[in-house]
This record gives C-alpha cells, structure tokens and sequence, in this order.
C-alpha cells in the first residue's frame, strides 16, 4: 500500500495547502474541498482568535490537520516561541518551521531552522522544516528530529516551479523521511513533476490563491498530485536520446 | 557608502536631461525585464512613461499578486499629542498657527484604544508632534503599554528617534516606523522646514536607518508629494528604499505617496501632483521593489482608492481622524490636515471585498 506518514498519522492527500493571499475566508472551505487536501498551514502572527468572524482558524475543516507556520520569524528563538504560543491556543502539535531573515528573497535561514527544529522536536513537536534544499543541512535536521524536511522549489509567491531541481533529487534519494516540496510550485504540471520525481506530497497556495477560479483550481492540483504520484509508483520509462521503434528491425536476432 | 552620501552623488545630476533621452524602445525593453535597476526605475518616471500607464499597471498588478496575493491591510491612526516645535510650512501643526493643542492623558489613550480596537482594527498607528518637551519618549512609552493590551501591531510616527531609543520603544512593543522624509531635495527641505528639530535634514533622512539597527520589523517611507518634482522626490524615495532592502533584508517596507493636502496656516506654494502622476509614482515603486508594500493613505478620494487596488496597494487607512482624540472624545484638538475619504471601516472593507480583495485585519503580531 501506498501510505504517506508523518509523525505517526496516515495520510490519504500528498496535497498540503496554504492560507494566505486569498480574496475572501469564504472561499478557503470550498477550495479544502476541491483540493481534497488534508493539512492546511496557517501563520500563527495572522490569526485573530479575539474575532470570531476574522478568524482564520474558524474557515478550516475541523477534519483537516492544521499545521502552523512560524512565518514572520527572523531567528529559532522567534519560531520556538510562536510554535509554543500555537500549541497553547490549540492549534495542534504539528509546527512548519518557517524561518526568514531576508525579506527580499524570502529565504530560508538552514541554520536557525536546524536550532529550532532540535527544540521543538524535543518538546514532543511534529517539526517540518522549510529549507533551502541542501543534502547536510537536511541530514542534520532528520537527525535532530525533523518528521519531514520542506524543500523549496523556488523562493515563496515566485511561481517559478522546480528550480531546485536537481537538488531535491538528491533530497529524495538520500533522506529517510517524507520530502514535501514547499514554495515555488505555479501550476499543477509543477506539482506533477515534483511528484513523479518522488517528492511525498506538495504544499502549494500562492498558485490556489491567486488563480482567477481557485475552487477549479484546487481540483487541478488535487488531480496533478495524484496523476503525478502514480507515475511515479508505476515508473517512468527511462529517457533515451534516440527514439526506439516498436518494431525494431533486429528483433529476430533476440 | 551611507544614504545621504548616495543623495549627494546626485546633487549635479540633469534629471530633466535624463528624461528627455528616455525613448519609446528604453521603456519597452525595460518592461520586458523582471528585475530593474536604478536607471531604470528612474525612466520609468519619466514624463515619456506615461504613455506606457497600462503596460505598468498589469505588470506591477501580476507581481503584487505573486507576492501579496488579494489582500489589503486595514489600519486607523491614532493621534496622541498635536504639541509641536516645528515651523513647517505645509503643517497644520506649525507651532505659529494658532490652534487648539491637546495631548491625551493616559486615560483618553486608554479610551480612546479601546474605541478604536471595538471598531475592529487590530493595527494601529500612533502619532504625535514633535516636542520632547510635551511628547517625550517616556510618555509613548507609557502609551505603547496600554494600547498593547488591544492591538496585535503598533507602528509609530513620530519625531526622529535615536537607536536606542528606537530600542526601547520596540521592547515596549513598537513594530512598525513610519517616517516620511517629506523632500528629499536639501535645498528645498531647509525651505520649508524654517525653525525647530526638523529643520535637521540629515538627522531624518538617517532615521530609518536607526531604527532598521535597532531591529524594528517594518519601515515605511515616502516623501510628501507636490514639495518639489514629484518625479525627482519618488526617485529618492525608490532608491532609499532600495538601500533599505539591501542592508537591512530582514526589514519589512512599505512605499507611501501622500500628497499634499490643504492645512490651518499659509503655505501657498504647492506642485501639482495629479493622479495619473500619484499613479505612475506607485507602478514604478512596485516594478523596482517587488517586496515592498504600497500604503495609500485617506488623504486620497474614496474612488481613487478603490481603483488603485489592483495596482499593487497591500495597506490601507479607514475611519481617519487626524484630530488628537478624534475617536472617542469629545473635547478634541485641532486636526493636522483634511482627509478625502470619509468613510468607516465597514464601508472601506466593502469596497474591497466589491474589487475582488480581502480586507483584513490583522496580519502581524510580536510573539
């Protein structure tokens, strides 16, 4: 059987969704549906639990597993203090650790992710680390604890697809636990690429945000993931420069 | 090379030259690019660009979408204190006007916060003259820790600070720093600020700086559009924040382009700054600086506002009083200047929602 696990729970999407970007919160619970997505990351700093009707926490289906972000911080004492506050106002012990000290690229800091990861994972955390895809510090974080490692495909809200890779390759070859491509995705042939490579699921939401039909669009993420994942289960046929007919000419020879 | 050292480099520079040279082929081959650098910012605010409105405003549109999605901002400012030392000319706060001066007492600020956080608003942006001597840092301070208790992001603008007072305000919870620097021009600056502190133009250009060092999450610039050639004054502001952005990336920016707006005392000579040029000024900021944030103010119309939207505006300001205690008392002091969008917060979110965008409420807060 084809099973995604991650800190213990089975998962039946490889799809994980953001909340941000969104011209309405009404729309997030119809796009959960199309997408058929199962983890849904939100970023503790935005939520409103003072505003019923502001609150983002309350457009999510109470099914989903919520998986909070730490977006916002600059360094691991930042992102350990915001992953504590998550678990204290009841969003779960799953933490996206999301660590930024460059605002113009949106890069990952692998060094304060790996530092923050060690704590949290010992707190008795689900740490998924968002990183810049590198084999050691990827290495590193597994060993401190990580229950799955995000590499990005490109800098967040970029929609410039797998840019990275030839390094998430590396990723997916060497590291024992799930690979989520996270950030860079645009389109779902980005998601199918990703997936037949071997990555264990996607987390996408710049491209479901800002589609001009993001409920359609969640179905054709929903469906790249999938069409994507089973290519990969079954196994691409190998690239070859040259064609290769059906009915080669030396076959009696065989 | 420091900021006022860049400024200085262009000290003898034609501009007017530069914008004459600017062709049809330069603003197309720029348009075609993602990335820009200053030449190229610089044409596109040239006069010859204008032509090119529409070709800007989808790219800055696709951009703002990349990096912002379909989201606005929502704020209210709160003005504590209209005691001022300044001789400004374009203020209503000039300390010759005569008009009614008021500082809150911690209570007001109290219920005035309070006013303010049931309306809905969870961002706030406090303000006050500059007089150390009325308004000293202990005293924002002091404010800073009541108002805590109801908003999730507190910004400041207020008198230049130094760096570690810079730091002692964002221990108190401070997050955010709006400073303008109103002209860029020196020359035109020392014209315009006669008398008082702010007459010290390096002391404000450098203020930003100060407080990027003393690690405050975000900053907002921009110069007060119609002191001077707008397109001069919205070059410095792109290239400031620019200098911004590179020494100091873990800052958030935020681009404004407040327009001068009539005031209580005499300044009479102001550059027209019309709104295709208000327009122009922001699609160049978003092509330049893909990051940064776009704030229009109330000091604009209702329907401008609305349609700049999808341009690239990520922060707005609604139910705008400029008067100190204009939120919840009754006994008020004098306002700063006139606003142009009168509306309440409910309206304002409407007319967002109405453009396809997400109003929202709360997007920060120091954890």
């Amino acid at each position: 059987m084809d099973k995604l696990i991650i800190g213990g729970t089975e998962l039946y999407s490889r799809l994980f969704i953001g909340t941000g970007k969104y011209s309405s919160n009404e729309i997030l619970p119809k796009v959960i549906k199309s997408s058929k997505t199962q983890v849904v990351t939100v970023a503790l700093r935005r939520v409103d639990l003072s505003n019923k009707e502001e609150n983002i926490l309350s457009f999510i289906d109470e099914d989903c597993i919520l998986l909070p972000n730490t977006s916002g911080a600059r360094t691991a004492e930042e992102a350990v203090r915001i992953a504590r506050l998550a678990r204290i106002v009841g969003c779960g012990n799953w933490i996206k650790i999301e660590i930024i000290s460059d605002n113009k690229y949106l890069l990952p800091d692998n060094k304060e992710t790996i530092k923050a990861t060690k704590i949290l994972a010992n707190e008795g955390f689900v740490v998924l680390p968002y990183m810049n895809p590198d084999l050691m510090d990827s290495k590193r974080m597994v060993e401190v604890g990580a229950a799955a490692v995000m590499p990005l495909g490109a800098p967040i809200g970029s929609n410039r697809g797998i840019r990275t890779e030839e390094m998430i390759r590396i990723l997916i070859d060497e590291i024992d636990v799930p690979i989520i491509v996270d950030a860079g995705i645009g389109k779902p042939s980005d998601a199918i690429l990703a997936m037949e490579m071997g990555a264990d699921a996607v987390l996408v939401n710049t491209a479901l945000a800002t589609a001009g039909d993001p409920i359609l669009m969640g179905e054709a993420f929903c469906q790249a993931v999938d069409a994507g994942r089973k290519a990969y289960i079954s196994k691409v046929g190998p690239k070859r420069i040259n064609g290769e007919a059906s009915s080669p000419l030396t076959g009696f020879l065989r | 090379m420091n900021f006022y050292q860049k400024v200085q480099e262009f000290d003898n520079f034609d501009f007017d030259k530069f914008f004459g040279n600017v062709t049809n082929e330069r603003i197309e081959s720029i348009l075609m690019e993602d990335r820009m650098n200053e030449e190229d910012f610089l044409s596109l605010l040239s006069p010859n660009s204008e032509k090119y409105i529409e070709e800007m405003a989808q790219k800055a549109h696709n951009i703002s979408l990349r990096h912002f999605g379909r989201t606005v901002l929502l704020y209210t400012p709160m003005y504590l204190s209209n005691f001022c030392v300044n001789k400004c000319l374009y203020c209503g706060y000039n300390i010759e006007n005569k008009i009614r001066r008021k500082k809150l007492t911690l209570e007001e600020v109290e219920e005035e916060g309070k006013a303010i956080y049931e309306m809905g608003y969870r961002h706030i942006l406090i303000l006050t003259g500059e007089s150390r001597k009325h308004n000293p840092v202990s005293y924002i301070k002091d404010c800073v820790g009541i108002l805590k208790k109801y908003f999730s992001s507190i910004a400041i603008e207020i008198y230049p600070l130094e760096e570690y007072e810079y730091r002692e305000l964002i221990c108190c919870g401070v997050d955010s720093l709006t400073l303008y620097q109103e002209v860029y021009n020196e020359e035109v600056y020392k014209k315009v600020h006669v008398a008082g502190p702010k007459s010290n133009y390096r002391y404000r250009l450098d203020a930003p700086e100060r407080a990027a060092k003393a690690k405050i999450h975000s900053i907002s610039i921009g110069a007060l559009l119609g002191l001077e050639d707008w397109r001069k004054e919205a070059f410095f502001t792109g290239i400031h924040g620019k200098y911004i952005e590179k020494n100091y990336p873990d800052v958030e920016l935020t681009l404004s382009t407040p327009r001068i707006r009539p005031h209580a005392g005499s300044f009479e000579y102001v550059r027209e700054v019309t709104d295709k040029n208000i327009v122009q000024a922001i699609l160049a900021y978003k092509l330049f600086l893909h990051r940064a944030g776009i704030n229009i103010t109330t000091r604009e119309r209702a329907e401008f506002r609305d349609n700049l939207i999808p341009s690239g505006v990520t922060k707005m300001s609604a139910s705008v009083s400029t008067e100190v205690g204009g939120h919840s008392n009754k006994e008020k002091g004098e306002e700063q200047f006139k606003i142009d969008d009168n509306r309440s917060l409910y309206e304002v979110r409407n007319s967002i929602k109405f453009k396809g965008y997400n109003p929202i409420l709360k997007d920060w807060e120091s954890i």
